[in-house]
């Protein structure tokens, strides 16, 4: 009882979302709600606004010159636009970059750093951490005897696990991956969707992917983006048995455009 | 197939051409260099000694040696470094990482531009009128560094400004988006990864302030004097304004003195040149990504 009640909580609500750059509109009129613990896919060609979408969630507008943000968002019931400590957000929200981002810094460092920003000092403590992390991004077997080694010269693949060992280390409760496989080996790839799966009993996952067997292999329900629109949102499974009720979806997940 | 056409023969006539243009232009470049390196040596390397180095000038300035302004130069340079480095500092990790482009930091740009731009002489006469007079620090030590600082401080700004861009924005906004604060990831990601080239632009700032002469003449370095200074509000001899002492305005300087100490003035500059150089083959032995 108690668990569906969870359930019907949604990790993110948003509501009539528009976004532009500039004045230009990237993303207009998009609704949608997010359950928890549910891996949420979004497809769509380039420049559908799908990257805005997450800058938006957690409130990265503020970096972005000219990148203004309306409508409503909120976070387990927190409305991002007006929260006070968006630090905060950030801090429960981890994102993975399109381009693996290791920092240039061990790579111990680099995943004891979101702790040591929530104030853990003790290496014990954090010691325990930067292992769960790199285990449960598995690449804790790889890395392990040379923990001090610059995180900025791994692998292309051992960079966006890393980046994504760095994201868990934040405890967030909502993971955001932006296209992460763009720059990351078919192996490795299926290596980070397993560890999606088991990340989904802990977190929301948001999956913003090119690749239109990803989001079907891994998302839950699946949101399609065109040109700054949400076209339909609808189960994965429907979705991809013929369920698309507007025609352009079919068509880009058939392979016919994008 | 591969046989040559005349065409083929012509552009490669030229190409050759082109290439030994630009290896001439590229060699003139060391005729100064070693003109003058060797000059110096040949006139004035007959003087040097530790003599030279660690005793003052006797005679009238006719002979003796160079150390109460070899002191001065180095109290100079440091006291302006103090006062330089940690405001351009903080001037260009305000303008590279928080300052929005607005016409406001249009405006800072602009006049970091014109700073620069501003003839040494000029400088002089605003750190009388500034350092001198209206503060009352008298010719001294503390208003001659000060008008050095104000001079050699766009240099400190702009080195440090494109070290601090010279770090790749996807490590800032990774670390924006796990909840750091501009000053978190200054501190942790930014700085870290560009100190090294920070401070090679304040080396080559030291190389270039230790040659300056006319910021110092009204200001703080003086002719001769028998003292050495105590406190940045003493009066000091100086390298650069020593050398067109003796070079100019003695009487009966023996010819290779001038020479000597002009040696002696290059020297520490490419002493620090040499720091700054090899620092950035350091640097970029360990570049991080």
């Amino acid at each position: 009882m108690v668990e569906q009640t969870a359930a019907q909580v949604p990790a993110l609500t948003v509501k009539d979302l528009q976004i532009a750059y500039a004045g230009k509109p990237a993303l207009s009129g998009v609704n949608l709600d997010i359950r928890e613990n549910e891996i949420f896919g979004i497809i769509g060609p380039a420049n559908a606004g799908k990257t805005s979408f997450l800058k938006a969630i957690n409130r990265m507008d503020v970096f972005t010159p000219g990148m203004a943000v309306r409508g409503d968002i909120s976070f387990f019931g927190y409305d991002v636009a007006t929260l006070k400590n968006v630090y905060a957000l950030r801090s429960a929200i981890g994102v993975v970059f399109p381009l693996p981002v290791g920092l240039p810094m061990t790579i111990y460092d680099n995943v004891a750093l979101a702790p040591r920003l929530r104030g853990i000092k003790s290496s014990a403590e954090l010691d325990i951490i930067v292992e769960r992390c790199l285990e449960r991004a598995a690449l804790w077997d790889e890395v392990k005897d040379r923990l001090d080694s610059l995180g900025s010269l791994l692998s292309g693949g051992q960079q966006q696990r890393l980046t994504i060992a760095r994201a868990l280390s934040q405890e967030p409760k909502l993971l955001m991956l932006d296209e992460f496989s763009i720059a990351v080996d078919p192996v490795t790839t299926m290596r980070i969707e397993d560890v999606l799966k088991e990340l989904k009993h802990e977190m929301t996952i948001i999956l913003v992917t090119n690749l239109v067997q990803q989001a079907r292999r891994l998302a839950d329900r699946t949101a399609f983006f065109l040109e700054g629109s949400c076209v339909e949102i609808a189960d994965t499974q429907s979705l991809f048995l013929g369920g698309a009720r507007d025609q352009r979806t079919t068509d880009y997940i058939e392979g016919r455009f994008g | 197939m591969f046989q040559e056409t005349a065409l083929n023969v012509r552009d490669k006539k030229v190409q050759g051409l082109f290439r030994l243009i630009f290896l001439m232009m590229t060699l003139l470049l060391i005729i100064p260099v070693l003109t003058i390196l060797g000059l110096l040596i040949y006139k004035g390397g007959g003087v040097l000694s530790w003599d030279f180095l660690f005793t003052g000038p006797t005679d009238g300035m006719t002979a003796g040696g160079v150390f109460p302004a070899l002191l001065g130069t180095v109290w100079l340079v440091s006291v302006a470094l103090v006062i330089s480095v940690p405001i351009g500092i903080a001037a260009a990790i305000y303008l590279s990482e928080y300052a929005a482009d607005n016409w406001f930091t249009r405006i800072i740009n602009l006049a970091i531009i014109n700073l620069a731009g501003v003839p040494s002489i000029v400088h002089a006469l605003f750190g009388v009128g500034a350092f001198v007079v209206f503060f009352g620090f008298g010719t001294s030590i503390l208003a001659a560094s000060l008008t050095l600082a104000i001079m050699t401080l766009p240099v400190v700004i702009v080195s440090t400004r494109e070290s601090l861009q010279a770090v790749p924005q996807a490590f800032r906004e990774a670390c924006w988006s796990m909840g750091a604060t501009r000053w978190q990831t200054i501190r942790r990601v930014v700085l870290p990864n560009s100190v090294s080239g920070i401070l090679t632009g304040v080396i080559l700032e030291v190389s270039r302030t230790t040659g300056e002469t006319a910021p110092i003449m009204f200001t703080g370095a003086v002719f001769f004097t028998p003292f050495l200074p105590q406190s940045v509000f003493d009066q000091t001899m100086a390298m650069s304004l020593h050398l067109f002492v003796v070079a100019t305005q003695v009487p009966g300087v023996p010819e290779e003195l001038p020479f000597g100490v002009a040696l002696v003035l290059i020297g520490m500059v490419l002493v620090m040149n040499s720091v700054s150089i090899a620092f950035r083959v350091y640097l970029r032995g360990r570049k991080k990504w």
